[in-house]
C-alpha cells in the first residue's frame, strides 16, 4: 500500500508540527508513506469564494502529484472533502476519479482502512473535540446532532483510546466555529462572534485542550484565544495521537 | 447594504445577539427532541423530498388538476404570473365586494408580493392577525423570521409597542397580559372584517382543497367570519394526494417549532353558503427557478424555518440582516434567483457548515446550492477588486509549485518580522479580533528535506 501524504498549504506553511505528527503516526503504523514535494493546495479557498474556475490549475496539479498512490491521506477534513466533492470541475479521467475516491482524512484512514483505534498514545488532559463541519457533515466522520441516526464518531473512537485523556462533552456538540475560509474575513463580525461562543462552550465544560481533525477551525479559535489571553490551547488531533506523555 | 455590514451593526449589542441566539437554539433543540420521537424520521424526510420532486416534474399536470377540482367545489381560481398581477387580482376581488377591511393570516407569499402597502395605498385596511405579524406590522418592520416573525423583539419592546398603538398599560413585558390585550384588539378586527386573506400550506391536486396551518387559529377565525376568503399560494404548494398530507403535516410543525402538529391544520374545500372562496395561484419567478437545474429543489421548501433556527449565522446576525422577504439559508438560495445583484452577498453569509441541509424536512441541499450561487455571482456581479485580484492571483500561484514555495516563504517572513502595526492594519480583517498564527522559520517542506532524505 503506497500512501501519498497530503499536507494542506496552510499546515505546511504555518503549522509544520501538525504535518510532522501526521507523518510520524503513519510511519508508526507501518504505512509506506511518501510526500510529493511539488504539492501546493487543493483549491478550496478559491472554490468557496466563488472562484472555482480559477482553481482548476491547482486541482489539476493536485491530481498529477497524487495519482500514483493507492491512498491520499491528509490531516484536514475540509480539504479532503473539497477534493471528493468539488473536483467535479475537472474532466473526470481515471486519474481524477481515483484521486477523489482514494482521498482520506487522517482519522478516517486510520479507523476505516487501517482498522486501528488504539495508537498507544497518552495525553493526560481534559480535551474538547471540535467536530469540523466539513469532516462531520461532509465526510460523515460522525453522526450529526441534526440527524436521527445512531451515534458514532471516528475521532472519538481514537481519542477514547488515548491513555489519561478525558473527553469532555459540549453543550452544543457540533455547532460551527465560524471559520468558513474567506468567510472569516468577509463576515468578520459573525465569524468572531461564533468563535467566541464556541470557545465559551469549551470553557464552560472544563476543557483544557481543544482538538479536532481540521486545523483551519483551530487556527481561528487559537487566534481568538491568543488575543483574549484565555486559559485554553488548541492541538490538532494528530498531535494528541502522536503524544506519549509519561503518566 | 451587504449582509456582513448589517450583521456587524446587529452585533454591536452583544447581549441582544446572545438572547436571539439562545431563543432560536431553544427552538432547534425542541425540534431535535420532537424528531427523535418519530420512528424513521430520516425516511419521512426522504419520502417528503421524493413527493416534492414528483410534484415539480409534473407541476403542469397537478396545477390543472387542482384547478379543475377546486372549481368543481365552487372555489374561484385566479392565475398570477407575478406580484403585480397577484396584488391587482386581490384588489379587484375586494373592490367588487366593496370590502374595505381585511384581516390576513400569515402568508409569506403576500409578503413577497408586498400586498399590504399596495392595498393600503388604495385605502384598504389590512390587519395581520398572527400575533407576531401584528407586532411587526405595528412596528412598521418586515418579519425577521418566517415562522416567528417578531423573534427579534423582546417582550419589553412589545410592551412599549402595545402601549403606543393599543393603549395598553405598562406591564414590564407580561406575556399573558399582552397576549390578552392583543386578542381583544384582534377580535374586534375579525368581527368587522369584510374579507379574509390566508396563505396556503398545501394544495391537494386530487381534491381541489387546501390546508392552512396556524397555531393561533387566526386563519380560521378570519376565513369563517368574513364573506370573502382569498387564499394566496405559490405554484409549488401543490401535493398530489390527500394521503400525502400525512407525510408533510408530521414534518412541518416538528421541524418548525418542535410541536407534533400545528394547533390548527384547517382543511378548506368549498365555500360556506353565502360566501366566496378564491385561490390565487402565483408564479412570481418560480418557473424560472424551476428551470435552473442546480437550484430546482429550493422549490421543495415548505416554509418551516428550521434552517433559520439551526443556522449560527442567522442566529447571530438576525433576520433583518438578510434584507429579503425570506431570510436565512433558504432565503439565501431563493433570493438570488429573483435579483442576483441585489442579493449577491447572501450566498456568502454562510460557512457552508451544512446544518441547514441536515434539518431540512424536504432535504434541500441548501449549503451546496449556496456554493453554486457563489460561482455564478463572481461571474455575473461585479466583485470588489481586491477580493477578485487576490483570489485570481492565488489560483495562479497554487498551480505553480516553485512560485508557491516562494510566496509561502515570503508570507512566513512577513508574519515573523513585519512590525505589528503593519500586520495588524485596518486592511487585516482577521487581525481585528484575532491573532495571526505564530510562525517558525521552517515550513514542513524544509523539515522534510532535512529529516527524510531518502524518501519522496
Amino acid at each position: 500500500m503506497k500512501v501519498g501524504l497530503f499536507i494542506p498549504c496552510y499546515i505546511n506553511q504555518l503549522y509544520p508540527r501538525v504535518a510532522i505528527a501526521t507523518l510520524e503516526i503513519l510511519e508508526k503504523l507501518g504505512v509506506d508513506v511518501y510526500y510529493p514535494t511539488e504539492q501546493t493546495c487543493c483549491g478550496q479557498p478559491l472554490g468557496n469564494s466563488g472562484y472555482e474556475k480559477a482553481s482548476k490549475g491547482a486541482c489539476q496539479l493536485f491530481v498529477e502529484n497524487f495519482k500514483e498512490y493507492d491512498y491520499i491521506v491528509g490531516p484536514s477534513g475540509s480539504c479532503i472533502y473539497h477534493i471528493k466533492k468539488h473536483f467535479d470541475i475537472l474532466e473526470q479521467t481515471d486519474d481524477v476519479i481515483n484521486v477523489r475516491n482514494n482521498a482520506y482524512e487522517l482519522c478516517e484512514f486510520i479507523v476505516k482502512i487501517l482498522k486501528k483505534t488504539d495508537l498507544g498514545a497518552s495525553f493526560p488532559y481534559k480535551v474538547g473535540l471540535h467536530k469540523s463541519c466539513h469532516g462531520l457533515r461532509g465526510l460523515k466522520l460522525g453522526s450529526c446532532s441534526e440527524r436521527m441516526d445512531s451515534h458514532y464518531s471516528t475521532e472519538e473512537d481514537l481519542l477514547n483510546n488515548v491513555k489519561g485523556l478525558e473527553l469532555m462533552s459540549l453543550t452544543r456538540k457540533d455547532e460551527c466555529c465560524g471559520f468558513g475560509g474567506t468567510f472569516s474575513v468577509f463576515e468578520e463580525a459573525i465569524s468572531v462572534k461564533m468563535g467566541k461562543d464556541k470557545i465559551q462552550d469549551h470553557l464552560d465544560n472544563g476543557v483544557e485542550v481543544i482538538t479536532g481533525a481540521d486545523h483551519s477551525c483551530l487556527m481561528h479559535l487559537e487566534g481568538l484565544l491568543n488575543r483574549n489571553d484565555q486559559p485554553l490551547r488548541v492541538m490538532h488531533i494528530a498531535e494528541i495521537l502522536n503524544s506519549n506523555f509519561q503518566l | 447594504m451587504s449582509h456582513s455590514k448589517k450583521a456587524t451593526i446587529f452585533n454591536k449589542d452583544e447581549a441582544k445577539v446572545n438572547w436571539h441566539d439562545k431563543a432560536l437554539w431553544f427552538v432547534r433543540e425542541k425540534r431535535d427532541s420532537a424528531a427523535h420521537n418519530v420512528k424513521n424520521w430520516e425516511y419521512l424526510r426522504e419520502l417528503a423530498s421524493g413527493i416534492k420532486a414528483n410534484v415539480l416534474s409534473n407541476l403542469d399536470k397537478y396545477l390543472v388538476q387542482f384547478e379543475e377540482n377546486a372549481k368543481k367545489n365552487g372555489i374561484k381560481i385566479h392565475w398570477a404570473s407575478n406580484a403585480e398581477e397577484h396584488n391587482s387580482i386581490v384588489h379587484k376581488i375586494l373592490a367588487e365586494k366593496k370590502a374595505s377591511k381585511v384581516v390576513k393570516s400569515k402568508s409569506m407569499l403576500t409578503e413577497e408580493c408586498h400586498l399590504n402597502p399596495y392595498l393600503e395605498a388604495k385605502g384598504i385596511e389590512v390587519i395581520d392577525t398572527d400575533l407576531g405579524e401584528r407586532i411587526v406590522q405595528l412596528a412598521q418592520e418586515p418579519p425577521s423570521h418566517i415562522v416567528l416573525p417578531a423573534i427579534h423583539k423582546t417582550k419589553e419592546e412589545v410592551d412599549e409597542l402595545f402601549q403606543e398603538h393599543l393603549g395598553t398599560k405598562p406591564s414590564n413585558g407580561d406575556p399573558e397580559y399582552l397576549t390578552n390585550e392583543a386578542r381583544k384588539h384582534l377580535r374586534d378586527k375579525f368581527l368587522k372584517a369584510d374579507a379574509a386573506i390566508t396563505g396556503v400550506n398545501f394544495a391537494v391536486a386530487e381534491t381541489g382543497g387546501f390546508v392552512v396551518c396556524t397555531n393561533e387559529g387566526n386563519a380560521d377565525m378570519g376565513a369563517h367570519l368574513a364573506k370573502v376568503h382569498i387564499a394566496c399560494m405559490g405554484i409549488e404548494k401543490i401535493i398530489p394526494k390527500e394521503e400525502h398530507l400525512g407525510v408533510f403535516l408530521r414534518l412541518l410543525a416538528r421541524s418548525a417549532t418542535g410541536q407534533p402538529i400545528t394547533t390548527y391544520s384547517s382543511h378548506f374545500n368549498t365555500p360556506a353558503t353565502g360566501t366566496e372562496m378564491h385561490i390565487i395561484i402565483v408564479d412570481n419567478g418560480r418557473t424560472k427557478q424551476l428551470s435552473r437545474e442546480d437550484f430546482r429543489t429550493s422549490l421543495h421548501c415548505i416554509r418551516c424555518g428550521a434552517c433559520m433556527n439551526t443556522c449560527p449565522i442567522y442566529r447571530k446576525s438576525g433576520g433583518h440582516s438578510y434584507d429579503a422577504t425570506i431570510p436565512g439559508p433558504i432565503g439565501s438560495i431563493l433570493s438570488p434567483g429573483k435579483d442576483l445583484k441585489k442579493y449577491s452577498s447572501l450566498p456568502f453569509a454562510s460557512t457552508l457548515c451544512g446544518s441547514c441541509s441536515n434539518v431540512c424536512p424536504v432535504k434541500i441541499n441548501i449549503h451546496e446550492q449556496l456554493y453554486k450561487w457563489r460561482q455564478l455571482i463572481t461571474k455575473d456581479v461585479k466583485q470588489p477588486l481586491i477580493k477578485k485580484s487576490i483570489l485570481k492571483i492565488a489560483g495562479f500561484v497554487l498551480s505553480k509549485p516553485k512560485l508557491y514555495k516562494l510566496v509561502g516563504k515570503s508570507a512566513r517572513f512577513m508574519l515573523k518580522y513585519a512590525p505589528r502595526f503593519i500586520v495588524y492594519s485596518k486592511l487585516n480583517a482577521w487581525g481585528k479580533a484575532r491573532e495571526l498564527p505564530k510562525v517558525k522559520n521552517k515550513n514542513f517542506d524544509d523539515w522534510y528535506k532535512i529529516n527524510r532524505k531518502n524518501n519522496g
